[in-house]
Formats: structure tokens, C-alpha cells, sequence
């Protein structure tokens, strides 16, 4: 498809503004000007209207497909979300006026809604305070991982490394590493998750923290975690939830009651914000009482009269880590899937994630190679090394997943299971869409081994078929260029 | 409410398929003593109570204030058809497009998004976003560091103290050295600038228009730095290019800015937009996404993301950033806007943007013991000396239903009865009329 730039005609336009109303023209010196024009797209409104409509029909997505995308919770968005959030008095809000004189009295619905979030997450997780301010999950774990660095400077403590399971999400190591840690990495058990006495053989004075995600990149709680929680505050250390898969405890299990003391939470996965085609996102962390000093500044608080305020005079704070109250329209859409759920659904989230992520693996475990073979929580990973033996890796898998309408999982992580697929159909998918799923799934298990160049040139009923990543990197085509014209003879 | 599909009967159903008796069985992993057993959370309610209850809540922000408040946030106009463009659920419930045939929709945005960029800002090469223009300052940061492997970096303090303040934050637990230059009448001094140059010196951190609103062609700056062998950041304000000299032209290294101004809701605060652009030869130095074109088996041009090597999701704790999820669909935002208002529409409201400020700047001025700085040119936001506190008139014009401009004694001592006030294309004529007359109300 044509870029938007290759349908520019020199002198249209798509929107107009009004004719200046003032007398004044600004007199800007030429030293100070561009010399040659911004060269942006000349299209009508219609013809950008259509462009961007069809680019969306050449995307998969949650609302037109299944998308059992492992450790990213794909859920379903709520529209009503996304209505909510374009309130005027919450979109056209300016995130200055709480700095104007009193102005925390301009903007207490916008401060309701973050200390309302707040005050939830605390509960679902069992901490004592939320930040709002990170802006995805990757920003919690580095606000996180410094918060953890400034309450152990205070404590006069100097500690240098972090550990970190081989499943976990790369962002885990590449936050410790921008706090300034050395990264321990922990190999996962035999049962498929960090075994406490592991934890026992990497524990040193040095040690800072234990990055967890719980349950793990496979799917599996790790019933350990009490004593691996008593291993690391043994040596003063600190426990860090990394809250991509919460999902599978929602009203079951709260990190704090696990001995966790910081946890970051993705608003868009685990509570219903959209992805976005790859955020915005949000990304709240949640400490326990004794690292609450060290929070972000501001922090918003509830006064005796009910009103809310902004509290600047934080001393141990870390300081800045977002230019103000955090991703507010993303957490205003969380704050609306929080009410519409309310407590008593919390369960059901998780029952059902659970319940729909064991029923998949139920029937599809006699076609493919499971990583560990147990129950499993919100997801699980198989593994196509069997398919691989003829021929048809991960990778194939995925691309037939597409020629029949369905997203692929996560391919190739964990890194530590080979060929592996990673599956969480999250609770808001029915019978019938996993059961169409698993018959595809079951369908290339047996191309694999009937025909595996079928699911070599596969996809084929997408825009594109697969693509030449290697001339990308090569080319690095990164902005659009006209082509030359053609010089004449 | 919990969007729930399945039946009691299909659950049983899965159930046995399981070999589980119960949902609760699935979750016999956990400890019994780490169950949680009540929650004190306020039951569910209907979509219906929930709207009404956010509704009142959105009354309760003072949205009705006409604004003449920036620092660096800015009510510009967003086109009715950039909103409904975002508004496909095919865009925003999709994720990162790590599939690419399934996502040439998100990565061809990408890809024109970062062309759009590149034009704009006269770079040569755009990534695909950042979370916000304080992120992408502090990674520009980091980008210097790892180029030059120097560790000194010298931050004019023309550049957003929010913004300052984050770099700090970011940077509390690495080996940096800071070094704030003071600016003179608003502008960056030069001569402190040469003094405190050397060849421990990483980056110059500088912001244009500067945090002030002043306007400056920062060439030689630039030029400085490179005699000693760092870099030039720079900081802009997308919209001020349809007017202004492009941090390319200047010969600046790595570009960044907050993308809010282009296509973005204020929003209180966020989401946003962070945007960096660099030169070609520093792009693997770069962090976050990268799209670029090619093509399939069969010819047809398609669009990947590229370039991953430099991620976290293959480098671990080696990658140039943590980055994962991004701003994509503000970054679409962005794009739809800069293609809506299109080549002419750019110069079109950086000029009207320009001319309001030049026109309440004459209104202000005319108000006795009011004075504005034309110590440089402006953009969109000038400074006013008033006879008064600025945070007091600031709460005076508050109750005449202004949002007057920023104090800048919050962040500059001494500049206690300094004012900054900013103009959009939005303020008309006669609300700047009206906000002359209050203000000398005030005063």
C-alpha cells in the first residue's frame, strides 16, 4: 500500500484554520527561521480518512480477532472506557493548574481519580501506597528498582546486585541495569520456577533485590514464595513483583501477603486500558510502609474535608520520574474498569483466565510439547520442537495461525523453553473461540507432519506475506524518500 | 460487570475437559495461607452508575478557564477526524506489532509517523516514540553517554525545569556529571558555555524555544560542542516547526521534544508523546522501536520492526534502554494530525500561534507596571514583569475564569513577579482583550 506521502498533491488541504483576528504579526528574525519548508502530506480530509481506515483493516487486533498473546493479557476493552476517558473536564485539563496558587481546588475530580486508583490497587495487592506516575510497565520496574536503591543508600547500605529469573521479561534486567545494578540472572527449577534453595546459592550481602514475576513468563506460581520472601529480607534485600501476570490472582492471592515490597502493575494489560498498537500504557508501583517516603514526588493525598491535595515536600523522595500525575487518561480507563468490576468480579477474572487457559492446554497437550507438564495458571508455554523435528518451528506455527484469522502467541519466549509458544487467552474469550483455536492448532500439528511446506508459505491471506527482515535491517529504509526522477535521455 | 463470555454450563464443561472439579482446584498452587479471603473493595456497578459517577468527577476540573498557561503543554486544536481515526479498535486493541503481516496497519503508521518526524525537524531519522519529552530527554542523555563514552554533560537551564528535574532523577545512581549553564536575559550564555566546555564534555542540553518562550538560532552552540568532540541535544516544540530553524539545520545531534502539541488532549499530564530524532550514523545508538520498509517473497512492499538488536527483549540487560511499550498510538495521533493540517497547515497555525503572542504581548504591555521581556524574539509564550507576586495575581485572575500563565518563581528564584504566558491558535482576539482588562483588574 501507497504511504500517505506518495498521495500528496502540491496545494490541497485537508483541515483549515480560521484568518488571524489579531493586527500583530510577529516579527521572528530570518536567522531564526526554517529555509525550506516542513515537507508534510498535502491530502484532503477524506483521502487521510481513508488512508488511516485502511491501514487499521491491515492490523489484527483484539476486536477483530483472537489475540492469545502470552504474558500480554489481551483482554477485552471496554468502549466505555474509552468514552469516559474523553470527558472533557478530564481530556482538555491542564496538568499545570494544581501548580497554580490553590490550584489543587481546580482539578480535585482529576486528583479523586488518582487517589481512588490508588487506593484500590492497594487493596488488590495488599500495599500501603501507589505511585500513579510511571507510564508503563518497564518505567514501573525502573521506579521500582530506584526507589529500592534510595532506601538502601539511606540505610547505609551498598548493595549492587539484583536477581533475576532467565524467564523473566527482558525489561526486568535492562531497568536493574539502568539503576545501576549488576544483574544476577537465576535458573528456572526442574518444576518450572525459581526454587528457593537457588536463591539460597546467589544470596550475598550485595544482594539489593529478587525481580519476580508471579505467577512466571510459564504460567506457574511458584509456592516457594514465602521462603524465598524470608531468604532475601534475610540479607535486607527487597522483593519486586513485576505485575505483568496479575491477572491470574485478581481476588485470590495479593502480592504484599506474599512478602513482596514494591510492585508495578500494567494498567493495560491487567485492567482493561487498551494496548494501543504498542502503548500508551501505565504503569503504577505499589510499596510497602517503610519505602513510602521514597515514592515519586508528588503524591497526592485525602485531607480531613474530603478534598485532595498534592504533597511536593518529599525528602526522600526519588524525585521525578514523569512530568506530572502519571498516563491520566489511561488510568482514568482503569479507574472505570475498577468501578465496573467492582469486588465481588475480581474472582471471576481470574477464575475464568485461569479456567480458559487450562482448558486450552488440556486439549492441546497431546499435539504439542508441553514446557512443563502441570497445571497451569492464566498461560502456559507448549513448545513445537516436535513440529520442529519435521521441519515446521515456531515461527511456521505462528505464521498458519495467521491464514486462519487467529493472532499467534508469543513466539520464542521464555527463552529457556526451545520453539516455544506462549498461550494466554485471558477470561474474556468464550468456548467457541478457544475451541476454534485448538482445532487450528491441532490443524497445523497435523500439516507439520502431512505437508509442512503448506505452513512454510504461509501467510497467505494477510496483506503481506512474510517479509525480508534481513534486506530491512540491511537498507534501514527508516523515513520515505521520492524516488529520483528519471533522468532524461 | 466483567465481560465475561461463557456459561455456567460451558465452564463445567471445560472444567472436566481439565480433569479439575472446581475453578478453585485450578488454584491449588497457592499456599492456603496466601489466599486472600475478603477484599475491601465497593461491589460492581452497571455502566449506567459508573458514567454518572465519572461524570461528576469530571465536572469537578476547572476545564472552563480560558488558558493562557503552556510551559511546554498546550491546548493547540485537534481535528475532529485525528480522534476518530484513533478511535479504530483495529489501532488501539491491538499490541506491539511483533507479528508483521498481521500489523501493517500500526507499522506503516510507524513508518510514516517517523518520516513525518524526520521532515519536521530536518533530522534524518525518527524512532518510533518515547513515553513523554522528559523520557526521550533523558535517553538522549544516555545516547551521548555511550557515543562519546564521556560522562559529563553540561544543561542549559533555557530547558524545561521539569524536565530538568526528571534527568536528575533518572541519573541518581550513574556517574554523571551536571552542569547547569544559567542563561542571561533568557538566553543561553555563550560564554559560560565556552568556559565550561571540555573533552570530558558528553552533551549540551539546550532547548529552543527555550523554556522562556525566547527563540535563538543555537548554530554556533552546537558548533562549540562539536570542536570539543560531544554532542547537541536539543530540545524543540514540534508545532514551533512550521516557522522556526529546524535543530537539523542547526547541526544538532539528537532531537527531542514532547509531541503533546501535535494532535494530543492535555489530558492532565499524560498520555503523551515522546520524540527523538537523530542522525543516521547514531541510530544504533538509539533506543525504542524502529520500523523499516522491505518486502515479501512476492515484491509487495511491507513494513517491519528493525533493528532489534539494540532491545530489551533480545539484549536483556545490555540493551540501549528498557523500553517495551511506548506511546504507538499517540505517535499515530501525531501523524494523523501533521498529515490533517498537511504542509500548509503547519506554517498556518505556527504563524497564528505566533502572531496572538505578538498581539497580547502589545496588550499586556500597554498595562501600567506591566513589562514584557523582549531581551529575544518569541514564539508562543513570552515573560511579563509584574508589579506583583505572579503566584497572587495568578490566583486573583483565576477567579475572573483565567488560567493567566505559569509563575516562574516555582522554578527560577528571584523571578518571583515573572509571568509566563503562551498563546495558541485558539485564543481569540477578544478573550485577549478581555484577559488585558482583567489583569489590570487585578493589578
Amino acid at each position: 500500500m501507497r504511504v500517505i506521502f506518495e498521495k500528496s498533491t502540491p496545494g490541497r488541504r485537508g483541515v483549515g484554520f480560521p484568518p488571524s483576528d489579531v493586527p500583530a504579526h510577529a516579527v521572528l528574525p530570518p536567522e531564526c527561521l526554517r529555509a525550506t519548508r516542513a515537507e508534510l502530506p498535502e491530502v484532503s480530509e477524506l483521502e487521510a480518512v481513508r488512508h488511516f481506515t485502511r491501514l487499521s483493516q491491515r492490523n489484527f487486533s483484539v476486536d477483530t480477532n483472537f489475540y492469545p498473546l502470552g504474558s500480554c493479557t489481551m483482554k477485552y476493552n471496554p468502549k466505555f472506557c474509552e468514552v469516559v476517558a474523553r470527558l472533557e473536564g478530564f481530556s482538555q485539563l491542564h496538568p499545570l493548574l494544581p501548580q497554580l496558587r490553590r490550584g489543587g481546588m481546580l482539578t480535585q475530580g482529576a486528583l479523586g481519580v488518582l487517589y481512588e486508583t490508588a487506593r484500590l490497587l492497594c487493596e488488590i495487592t495488599g500495599m500501603a501506597q501507589f505511585t500513579m506516575q510511571p507510564l508503563a510497565g518497564a518505567h514501573g520496574e525502573l521506579t521500582g528498582a530506584m526507589i529500592i536503591a534510595a532506601y538502601h543508600r539511606q540505610q547505609g547500605k551498598r548493595k549492587t546486585r539484583v536477581i533475576i529469573p532467565d524467564s523473566a521479561h527482558g525489561t526486568n534486567p535492562a531497568s536493574a541495569a539502568i539503576a545501576g545494578y549488576e544483574v544476577v540472572v537465576a535458573p528456572t527449577g526442574d518444576r518450572g520456577v525459581l526454587d528457593a534453595q537457588t536463591v539460597e546459592e546467589l544470596l550475598s550481602d550485595e544482594v539489593a533485590a529478587l525481580m519476580l514475576t508471579c505467577p512466571n513468563t510459564l504460567g506457574l506460581f511458584n509456592s516457594q514464595i514465602r521462603e524465598i520472601a524470608d531468604l532475601i529480607h534475610g540479607v535486607d534485600g527487597l522483593m519486586y513483583y513485576d505485575g505483568a501476570n496479575l491477572n491470574a490472582l485478581l481476588g485470590r492471592a495479593r502480592p504484599g501477603d506474599m512478602g513482596f515490597d514494591v510492585v508495578h502493575l500494567n494498567l493495560h494489560k491487567t485492567f482493561g486500558a487498551p494496548h494501543g498498537g504498542g502503548g500508551p500504557g501505565a504503569g503504577p508501583v505499589g510499596v510497602v510502609e517503610r519505602l513510602a517516603p521514597f515514592l515519586p514526588t508528588s503524591v497526592v493525598e485525602k485531607r480531613s474535608d474530603g478534598t485532595y491535595s498534592l504533597q511536593y515536600d518529599r525528602k526522600d523522595s526519588i524525585g521525578y520520574v514523569a512530568p506530572f500525575y502519571g498516563s491520566f487518561g489511561v488510568i482514568v480507563r482503569a479507574y472505570a474498569y475498577l468501578l465496573l468490576l467492582g469486588g465481588d468480579c475480581l474472582k471471576s477474572v481470574s477464575g475464568n483466565a485461569v479456567l480458559n487457559a487450562n482448558y486450552v492446554l488440556a486439549r492441546l497437550k497431546d499435539h504439542y510439547e508441553v514446557a512443563f507438564d502441570r497445571r497451569c495458571m492464566h498461560e502456559f508455554v507448549l513448545s513445537a520442537s516436535r513440529q520442529a523435528r519435521m521441519g515446521v518451528k515456531a515461527l511456521d506455527v505462528a505464521k498458519g495461525l495467521l491464514d486462519r484469522g487467529i493472532h499467534p502467541p508469543t513466539v520464542y519466549f521464555p527463552q529457556t523453553v526451545p520453539e516455544a509458544l506462549m498461550i494466554e487467552p485471558t477470561e474474556t474469550e468464550s468456548k467457541e473461540t478457544l475451541d476454534a483455536f485448538v482445532a487450528a492448532m491441532i490443524e497445523i500439528a497435523r500439516l507439520a507432519e502431512q505437508d509442512p511446506d503448506a505452513l512454510h508459505e504461509a501467510p497467505t491471506q494477510t496483506p503481506v506475506g512474510r517479509l525480508d527482515e534481513v534486506a530491512a535491517a540491511r537498507n534501514q529504509d527508516t523515513s520515505y524518500t521520492p524516488p529520483a526522477p528519471p533522468v532524461e535521455q | 460487570m466483567d465481560y465475561i463470555g461463557n456459561t455456567d454450563a460451558q465452564r463445567q464443561e471445560m472444567l472436566k475437559a481439565t480433569g479439575a472439579a472446581s475453578i478453585d482446584e485450578l488454584f491449588e498452587d497457592i499456599p492456603a495461607a496466601l489466599r486472600a479471603h475478603a477484599f475491601d473493595l465497593p461491589p460492581g456497578m452497571s455502566e449506567m452508575e459508573v458514567r454518572t459517577r465519572l461524570e461528576r468527577l469530571a465536572k469537578n476540573n476547572a476545564v472552563d478557564l480560558v488558558l493562557f498557561l503552556g510551559g511546554g503543554f498546550y491546548d493547540h486544536y485537534v481535528p475532529s477526524a485525528a480522534d476518530a481515526i484513533l478511535q479504530r479498535g483495529e489501532f488501539y486493541t491491538a499490541y506491539t506489532p511483533y507479528q508483521p503481516e498481521a500489523s501493517q496497519g500500526t507499522l506503516q503508521a510507524i513508518y510514516e509517523f517517523q518520516t513525518a518526524l524526520c521532515r519536521l525537524t530536518g533530522m534524518e531519522v525518527a524512532n518510533a516514540s518515547l513515553y513523554d519529552g522528559g523520557t526521550a530527554l533523558f535517553e538522549a542523555a544516555m545516547m551521548a553517554l555511550r557515543i562519546t563514552g564521556r560522562n559529563k554533560i553540561i544543561l542549559d537551564s533555557g530547558v524545561s525545569p521539569i524536565y530538568r528535574n526528571m534527568l536528575y532523577c533518572y541519573t541518581s545512581n550513574l556517574n554523571i556529571e551536571f552542569v547547569e549553564v544559567p542563561v542571561y536575559n533568557g538566553r543561553t550564555r555563550r560564554d559560560v558555555v565556552a568556559q565550561r566546555l571540555d573533552e570530558d564534555t558528553a552533551a549540551i542540553i539546550i532547548q529552543n524555544p527555550n523554556f522562556f518562550g525566547f527563540v535563538d538560532d543555537l548554530s554556533d552552540v552546537v558548533e562549540m560542542v562539536h570542536r570539543v568532540g560531544g554532542l547537541a541535544i536539543m530540545c524543540f516544540y514540534p508545532i514551533s516547526l512550521g516557522l522556526l530553524k529546524t535543530p537539523g539545520e542547526m547541526g544538532v545531534d539528537v532531537a527531542v521534544g514532547e509531541g503533546q502539541s501535535i494532535g494530543l488532549p492535555l489530558s492532565f499530564g499524560g498520555p503523551y508523546l515522546g520524540l527523538m530524532a537523530t542522525r543516521k550514523e547514531y541510530q544504533r545508538q538509539m533506543p525504542g522501536r524502529l520500523v523499516g520498509a522491505t518486502t515479501d517473497r512476492e515484491g509487495r512492499r511491507g513494513f517491519v520492526l528493525t533493528l532489534q538488536t539494540r532491545e530489551q527483549h533480545i539484549r536483556r540487560e545490555k540493551a540501549t534502554s528498557n523500553i517495551c511499550t511506548n506511546s504507538a498510538l499517540c505517535a499515530l495521533a501525531a501523524l494523523t494530525y501533521l498529515t490533517l493540517v498537511g504542509k500548509e497547515g503547519i506554517r498556518e497555525v505556527a504563524r497564528l500561534c505566533a502572531d496572538k503572542a505578538a498581539y497580547a504581548s502589545q496588550r499586556l504591555d500597554a498595562i501600567p507596571g506591566v513589562q514584557v521581556s523582549r531581551d529575544a524574539p518569541f514564539f508562543n509564550e513570552f515573560v511579563c514583569k509584574l508589579p506583583a507576586d505572579a503566584g497572587d495575581v495568578v490566583g486573583h485572575m483565576v477567579e475572573k475564569g483565567f488560567a493567566a500563565g505559569f509563575p516562574l518563581g516555582r522554578y527560577y528564584p528571584g523571578m518571583e513577579r515573572h509571568l509566563l504566558v503562551a498563546l495558541t491558535e485558539r485564543r481569540t482576539k477578544e478573550e485577549i482583550g478581555a484577559f488585558a482588562e482583567a489583569l489590570e483588574g487585578v493589578l
